[in-house]
């Protein structure tokens, strides 16, 4: 077991870790922030998206360890903290963008990192920015919606 | 997963003296596909010995007519990297079509050509520009690197450190990527330079390969009525639930055709 310490959605958080823990497992259970789903656990689904360093990562498949010392950004920290939903979770919701909410947390983890790097994106942008994220329900298209609509939100904000 | 030992080398003589101590033991780059592996339980190293820290696989250097890329340096850095965009958009596009941006955001470039996975892009590009894979010990043309499925010149132990791209006059990559997993189901890299012409295929055999009567068409002319009427023989190609080897050998030409195309759209 190994001491890891990471500053998680602005709190520094630490926690002791045997090598084979998954950031994803490190997270949820550990330190109880269950907000990040694990859907496939193969790589493949995105629901595990969280935002580590400034980038979208799939947490299921990276190591806790390789996160020691790490910011990370989880769903439980987009929100502010009086519960204003951040634009893109409110956009989520005012499109419809969500039925059973499984794939949500990491549609919007990685919505939120597509948009800080193209903040005007494209219909077409916005689906090659989700292609690591798989939605059983919605059929996408009002995902791609809310997403279009934050960008406009988020102008000036 | 199988226990192991997590060590973090700050040094390529570290990781390669890590590695070389180690049982079995594998080195970590971006595990976007080592720690699938592990999880299925097709791999069970004895140490991981993470490169995440290691300053002389980081980076991207231009210089002269050559560009090196660091082994550590990500999919998503290769894709968004100026110079790269400027000099050399093929590899931008190459490197901005892998998987998804989350893998992008860890895998890196030297873990996909230690990797020689039969669909991946990287070796198109480091095969169809004439890219040297440059490790701890030695050099490697890449005429020479890519052995077979899964396998490469890489000895037990070495560690990949660059790779150094020559820039080429025109270059051109159009991948047709599989409809769920967005590999390559065919992926072809055209390039002509002063060394001459280079036609890499991946994702239609059990390894990358240049496909030498393209090349051959393609010296005479640079252009896609060159590829008119020649075609990729079936024989070797791969067959599988995506396509069947003819269905394979009909788009190699076909995209060749489209990445010699889109060489003479833009420079390089
Ligand atoms: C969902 C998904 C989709 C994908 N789609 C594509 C795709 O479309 N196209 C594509 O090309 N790839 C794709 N990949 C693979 C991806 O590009 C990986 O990042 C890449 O194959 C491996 O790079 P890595 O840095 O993650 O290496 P790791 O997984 O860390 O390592 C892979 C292997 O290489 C060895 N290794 C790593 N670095 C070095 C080094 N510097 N020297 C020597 N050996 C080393 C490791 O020991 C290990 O055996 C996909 C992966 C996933 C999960
Ligand atoms: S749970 Fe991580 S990608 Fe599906
Ligand atoms: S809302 Fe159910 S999987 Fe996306």
């Amino acid at each position: 077991m190994t001491e890891l310490s990471m500053t998680v959605n602005g709190v520094v958080r630490r926690a002791a870790a045997a090598p084979t823990v998954l950031l994803s497992t490190f997270l949820r259970e550990s330190l109880k922030l269950t907000g990040t789903h694990v859907g496939c656990d193969t790589s493949q689904c995105g629901a595990c998206t969280v935002i580590v360093d400034g980038r979208s990562i799939k947490s299921c498949t990276m190591l806790a360890v390789e996160a020691d010392g790490a910011a990370i950004t989880t769903i439980e920290g987009v929100a502010k903290s009086d519960g204003t939903l951040h634009p893109v979770q409110e956009a989520f919701r005012a499109h419809h963008a969500l039925q059973c909410g499984f794939c949500t947390p990491g549609m919007v983890m990685a919505s939120v990192a597509l948009l800080a790097h193209t903040p005007n994106p494209t219909d077409a942008q916005v689906r090659h920015g989700l292609e690591g994220n798989m939605c059983r329900c919605t059929g996408y298209q009002n995902i791609v919606d809310a997403v279009l609509a934050a960008s406009q939100s988020m102008k000036g904000a | 997963m199988d226990t192991f030992t997590f060590k973090r080398a700050a040094s390529v003589a570290e990781a390669v003296a890590a590695a070389t101590a180690g049982v079995d033991a594998k080195f970590l780059a971006g595990g976007q596909t080592l720690l699938p592996v592990m999880k299925q339980g097709l791999a069970a190293p004895s140490d991981l010995v993470s490169l995440a820290r290691v300053a002389a696989m980081q980076g991207i250097g231009v210089n002269g007519g050559m560009i090196s890329i660091g082994a550590m340096m990500r999919h998503a850095d290769v894709a968004a990297h100026g110079e790269i965009k400027a000099l050399l958009p093929a590899l931008s596009v190459l490197a901005g079509g892998i998987a998804d941006p989350h893998v992008r955001n860890r895998g890196t470039i030297g873990g996909s050509l230690a990797n020689n996975d039969p669909a991946a892009d990287y070796p198109a590009a480091v095969l169809g520009l004439g890219a040297t894979v440059v490790t701890d010990r030695r050099r490697i043309a890449a005429d020479d690197f890519f052995q077979g499925m899964f396998t490469t010149a890489l000895e037990a132990g070495e560690l990949i450190t660059r790779v150094e791209f020559p820039v080429p006059e025109r270059a051109g990559y159009i991948k047709f990527p599989h409809p769920a997993s967005r590999y390559a189901l065919v992926g072809v890299m055209a390039s002509k330079s002063a060394q001459g012409v280079r036609v890499a295929v991946t994702g239609a055999g059990a390894c990358v390969f240049r496909a030498t009567a393209l090349e051959q068409a393609l010296a005479k002319s640079f252009t896609p009525g060159a590829l008119d009427g020649v075609a990729v023989g079936a024989d070797d190609l791969t067959s599988d639930r995506a396509g069947s080897a003819s269905y394979r050998a009909h788009l190699i030409t076909v995209l060749a055709k489209r990445a010699v195309a889109r060489a003479l759209e833009v420079r390089s």
